[in-house]
């Protein structure tokens, strides 16, 4: 009979281990503190404290089924800082939305602690597991505003939508498992390999059942229908987390699954998000310039930039996927900027979703306006911002693996895609202000949009670090 | 050939069933015919030599989730429920594109080569019980995803408690 006799090798897992155990601490403290301030300073606290833990880790665990490597501490870095920016612009806004419960920040831990499991799954099992509990968070933190139909109907139709994406993701794991025997992603790639097993058509629907499921939670076209009215309904501070970390996590196990399991198969599945890439950048850039509604447009916006980002991942090798977590790493600062701007025009009796909103918001509020405009160029991808770097490394990338159609057609639709960015600069910028708008502004949030912009501007003009970071973590993948 | 048949029965009455549940205008019709459902799955689980799974999932599918679907159905207002819409619009795109679906995964199978069986064969399971080689497995081998549940399932009992809880006063 097998038993475990001696406690396993965890000393790779410290950061989940510790993101675990403090989560779980925060969430029994939260009943004792009375202004919940102090839990969302305690959640950045406990962000700092895993991201302290990160540096050290490194190797597998669980007979390979952890796997902590540079890729999946950079993805871990980029899931750390989205939830440090998302907690400091939401202290403000759910007091305003009065929701103000501790276990909102509970949830927000809970939730990327999913995400660092996906970007450290060794094996498919642990990817789905991983992928519940991100998504299981994000599902209730939707919903929060209870007493709102459309975060009722925001957190349902996620729920509806992430469990027939799971499904998807099951069908292709039990057909991979039937094929191969395991769920390993190292050992599917040893097999197929092995085999001569690789072009099995089973094979190639596996993969196709992936993209559905992978392609749902990054929310690519065509498996994109619930972003904008998911977006629209969850309280804005989840909105720009979600648009962040799960999209990266998503990416992170896209990358992962599709490199280490399907590594062999790459022209076949590069021949299938091909396409994918191309109407997500089509869905997302076209449909955004008909929106009214900010968040419905951020979250076409958010289509559009997993397509620009899918680009890194069929160019492939190192280059291709560094300058995609690089991307990522730079999306999250500008678009949780770019949703902190969106959620200081959100005040007591006034819900500033609308595009018309922004008329002369540089003449009632100068600073924001021009935040909102650096958080809008870096989005276009216009220099000198941190928007542009990351595009510039991406289309780099295809052009050198031989895309360089690929990289002209999503340079096109970034030209389609400055309309209705620049659309709201020129509503802010030339147009005279209708009503008085009020800001809701805090410390917290202030700190927040500080980092986020600086981080925009420095990486813009000195991209030199963070790709350096990313090509050292894709090195060792 | 009785075990294909057995299959071909269960596999079946699955579908219909499954069809059935989603089709029926009255939500406790729709819940008995799902209890039916996940009669037929155990048995399903049975034939595959997994007598645990099958109890599993008449016990607490069955058992306690169904009832709990139950109450829920019976706080609804069931004359309401009735003549309400059950489809969108374009649902018939929708079949079509399962069909399509389903046209795929039958010719792309029809290639399927089943991979190397692994260390817990038939025989093995038989003769060392099911409960025990289930149970052995899943705390050596796959502790880490184990542990991983009971994270999953701690915060759907926190978000159960967030989504039910009294509203904030200003």
């Amino acid at each position: 009979m097998k038993i475990l006799t001696e406690m396993p090798d965890v000393t790779a897992l410290m950061p989940e281990i510790v993101m675990t155990c403090l989560a779980l601490v925060l969430l029994m403290l939260d009943l004792f503190i009375r202004r919940k301030e102090i839990t969302a300073l305690l959640a950045i606290v406990i962000a700092a404290v895993v991201g302290f833990f990160l540096t050290g880790s490194s190797g597998t665990a669980f007979s390979g089924m952890f796997i902590s490597d540079g890729y999946s501490s950079f993805f871990k870095l980029i899931f750390l800082v989205s939830l440090v920016l998302s907690v400091l612009i939401s202290i403000r806004y759910i007091k305003i939305e009065s929701v103000n419960f501790g276990e909102y920040y509970s949830l927000m831990l809970f939730s990327t602690l999913g995400m660092m499991l996906m970007a450290s799954a060794g094996d498919i099992i642990v990817l789905y597991l991983g992928l519940e509990l991100m998504a299981l968070s994000l599902y209730v933190l939707a919903g929060f505003l209870r007493h709102d139909t459309k975060s009722n109907e925001a957190s349902l139709k996620y729920f509806l939508l992430g469990a027939f994406a799971s499904a998807f993701l099951l069908y292709g794991t039990s057909m991979i498992y039937g094929l191969t025997g395991t769920t390993n992603l190292k050992a599917i790639a040893h097999y197929l390999a092995a085999n001569g097993v690789a072009h099995n058509p089973a094979v190639m629907l596996s993969v196709i059942l992936f993209v559905v499921a992978f392609g749902f939670k990054i929310a690519a076209a065509p498996f994109h229908m619930w972003a904008p009215d998911v977006y629209e309904g969850a309280p804005t501070s989840v909105t720009a987390f979600m648009s962040v970390g799960p999209k990266a996590a998503g990416f992170a196990v896209f990358g992962r699954v599709f490199l280490t399991a399907f590594g062999g198969l790459q022209v076949d599945w590069a021949g299938i998000l091909i396409p994918l890439a191309i109407l997500t950048m089509a869905v997302g850039n076209i449909l955004a310039i008909s929106q009214t509604n900010i968040k419905r447009m951020l979250a076409y916006s958010s289509i559009a930039h997993a397509g620009y980002a899918l680009i890194g991942l069929i160019a492939g090798g190192g280059n291709g996927v560094a300058s995609m977590m690089n991307y990522l790493f730079i999306y999250a600062f500008m678009n949780i900027g770019a949703f902190g701007v969106v959620i200081m025009l959100r005040t007591e009796g006034f819900k500033g979703e609308e595009i018309t909103d922004y008329e002369g918001l540089a003449k009632s509020h100068p600073l924001a306006a021009a935040l909102m405009l650096v958080f809008m160029f870096s989005l276009t991808g216009i220099p000198p911002t941190a928007g542009f770097v990351g595009k510039f490394y991406l289309f780099m990338a295809a052009v050198a693996e031989g895309y360089t159609w690929l990289a002209l057609v999503a340079v096109i639709f970034s030209a389609i895609s400055a309309y209705f960015y620049l659309r709201i600069v020129m509503y802010m910028y030339m147009k005279e202000p209708k009503a008085e708008v009020a800001l809701s502004t805090s410390a917290p949030h202030g700190i927040a949009l500080a980092v986020a912009t600086c981080a925009v501007l420095l990486i813009g003009v000195l991209p030199s670090g963070i790709i350096e970071l990313a090509r050292a973590a894709v090195a060792g993948f | 050939m009785m075990a294909e048949g057995i299959f071909i029965y269960l596999a079946a009455a699955i579908v219909i069933l499954s069809v059935l549940v989603i089709t029926r205008s009255n939500p406790v019709h729709s819940m008995i015919t799902m209890l039916v459902l996940f009669f037929h799955i155990a048995a399903l689980y049975v034939t595959l030599n997994a007598e645990f799974l099958a109890a599993i999932q008449v016990i607490v599918y069955a058992g306690a989730i169904l009832v709990l679907f139950l109450f829920v159905v019976l706080l609804l207002n069931l004359k309401e429920e009735m003549v309400a819409r059950r489809y969108i619009g374009p649902w018939p795109l929708g079949v079509l594109a399962a069909l399509g679906l389903l046209v795929v995964i039958v010719l792309s199978l029809k290639s399927f080569i089943p991979g190397p069986s692994g260390v817990f064969t038939t025989e093995v399971v038989r003769a060392e019980t099911n409960t025990k080689v289930l149970g052995q497995i899943l705390f050596t081998e796959y502790l880490y995803p184990f542990e991983v549940v009971s994270m999953i399932l701690l915060v759907a009992i926190i978000g159960a408690i967030v989504l039910a809880k009294k509203r904030l006063r200003n």
